[in-house]
């Protein structure tokens, strides 16, 4: 009897600069958000308090810089929201808005200071 | 008997938060959460819409996975109801008679789902939308529903009626009031939704009543309205809002009514508990410094936070500008503030197009926004809301004109 291989993805990994200073690498579940993964590993920094509706801008996260093309278009929504943000970037995105997919091995991301 | 530094009672997201805003603010004594559900705790603005929808699974819902409670050291008591409380003595008793004592005890109960009190109410096919277990209940009789009616035109009643129609379901709201969104938003607003549900296919019926639900066998097979109609159904979802689950405060001497009262931080009038999240009767000053209950993520997590840092000694009032979401088909709604009181509402931008605010003014001064697929507006508006700005209606109807501009 042979079982199943079931394909299992790779999961990338991530790395996330916190606040204070220390990088965390982070394992991504493809499919899921960026947002998501950074906080079931524990990173209380973003407190994502919609649940990644695109409601809030409390998952703010700034991509490095020469990893910006890794990574698809904000939305105007995004962009809307991101403009409420002080410390906006050029090199800002919303976590919720970014799947996990294996492309993102690698990435890495700072989270926005507090506002 | 079980003992713990703080107790909190209560599995959603005011309770939750409570839990995880005492850790991230250092606090190292013991902590509890006390659930009626047996889920750990998860959110709920997606069950009326992509968990109904099926696009959401169960463990994508969790507020935090498992591990993050045990690693934390959150006890979670799940299962469980309060019965009493005893503020002298600092225990509670659950529903089978066991006993907890607690250092502090926040009250993040939330409520349950208002009812309808007509003769057919207790048939099967009569459902709510608070819980997870509920949408489950919904989804597992989907299967042999064509039309639904939905008692209810707020936000969960819309939002459902907008998930059923996608998943090809005939729904008709029934609403008591002359308007759809009634309690929380403006006439205009009001308008658009129910064209907007109607362009769906959804059948509206305002100022209209149940009087009685139908029913075959036992299960639901229609309801009968106050003017005679009788509309026939396989479902009827009861979206009429919630009471809040108060009863052991108040029969312990917490003052309160609707909701157990609390001050700036928090606190009820018993000592060392709190209360926090939908239940929680607060003075709030975009409501013109009536005391209200908001039920809203935003102020479960807000009022949490609040609580944590009054039993670490970090002591903040509470003051947060209210704010909300809602989708529904393609339509991205996001409030600020409260609208409730308002003496204007100014149009930006043309309904027509989908894309436009409603700007909500008192005395001159803006209270509220509701925006329509117009994040720009929202973000924008944020600060003349938190800050109370007066503005001129003739600009503010600019769409042209951003609101950054009223800011200066």
């Amino acid at each position: 009897m042979t079982l199943p291989t079931a394909a299992i993805p790779n999961s990338p990994t991530l790395f996330i600069t916190t606040r204070a200073g220390d990088i965390r690498s982070v394992r991504g579940m493809i499919g899921h958000s960026v947002m998501e993964s950074i906080r079931d590993a524990q990173i209380e920094e973003i407190q994502a308090i919609c649940g990644g509706a695109c409601a809030c801008c409390t998952c703010h996260v700034l991509v490095d810089a020469e990893q910006v093309e890794l990574l698809p278009p904000l939305s105007a929504e995004e962009d809307a929201l991101l403009d409420g943000s002080s410390v906006r970037t050029l090199m800002s995105r919303l976590s919720c808005q970014l799947e996990v997919t294996e492309k993102l091995d690698g990435l890495r991301l700072t989270i926005a200071p507090e506002e | 008997m079980q003992a713990l530094d703080v107790l909190i009672v209560g599995s959603g997201h005011a309770g939750a938060q409570t839990a995880i805003a005492l850790r991230n603010e250092g606090f190292a004594g013991t902590v509890g959460i006390l659930g009626k559900e047996l889920d750990l705790p998860y959110e709920r603005p997606p069950l009326s819409k992509e968990y109904l929808l099926g696009n959401k699974e169960r463990d994508r819902l969790l507020i935090r996975p498992a591990s993050y409670w045990q690693q934390q050291r959150v006890e979670m008591i799940l299962g469980r109801r309060v019965d009493c409380v005893r503020p002298d003595e600092r225990y509670l008793c659950d529903s089978d008679g066991r006993k907890i004592r607690y250092q502090r005890l926040v009250w993040a109960a939330g409520g349950v789902p208002r009812t309808l009190s007509c003769p057919g109410a207790e048939l099967s096919g009569v459902h709510v939308v608070r819980s997870r277990a509920d949408v489950d209940g919904i989804r597992d009789a989907l299967a042999s529903t064509s039309k639904v009616v939905v008692a209810g035109g707020g936000y969960i009643g819309l939002e459902v009626a907008a998930s059923l129609v996608k998943l090809g379901k005939q729904v008709v709201v029934i609403e008591a009031t002359e308007r759809v969104l009634a309690r929380v938003a403006g006439p205009k607003l009001s308008s658009f939704f129910e064209a907007a549900h109607r362009s769906c296919g959804v059948e509206i019926r305002t100022r209209s009543q149940i009087v009685a639900v139908a029913g075959e066998n036992g299960r639901v097979s229609g309801v009968h309205l106050h003017n005679g109609d009788i509309i026939a159904a396989q479902m009827l979802i009861v979206g009429i809002g919630i009471v809040p689950a108060v009863a052991p405060l108040l029969d312990c001497g917490a003052e309160g009514g609707n909701g157990v009262a609390v001050d700036e931080h928090c606190r009820t009038s018993l000592p060392d508990i709190y209360a926090v999240g939908d239940c929680a009767l607060h003075v709030n000053r975009h409501a013109r410094n009536t005391a209200l209950r908001i039920e809203s993520v935003q102020n479960a997590v807000d009022q949490a936070n609040v609580a944590a840092k009054a039993i670490v000694g970090k002591p903040v009032a509470y003051d947060a500008t209210p704010w909300f979401w809602s989708n529904q088909y393609e339509l991205r709604l996001q409030t600020i503030g409260l609208s409730a009181g308002h003496d204007a509402e100014v149009v930006r931008g043309d309904p027509a197009t989908s894309t436009f605010s409603v700007v909500y003014l008192r005395q001159g001064k803006v209270i509220a926004l509701d925006c329509v697929n117009a994040p720009r507006d929202y973000v924008q508006g944020r600060k003349l809301v938190a800050e109370g700005i007066a503005c001129d209606q003739a600009l503010l109807g600019d769409a042209s004109v951003s609101l950054k501009s009223f800011c200066a």
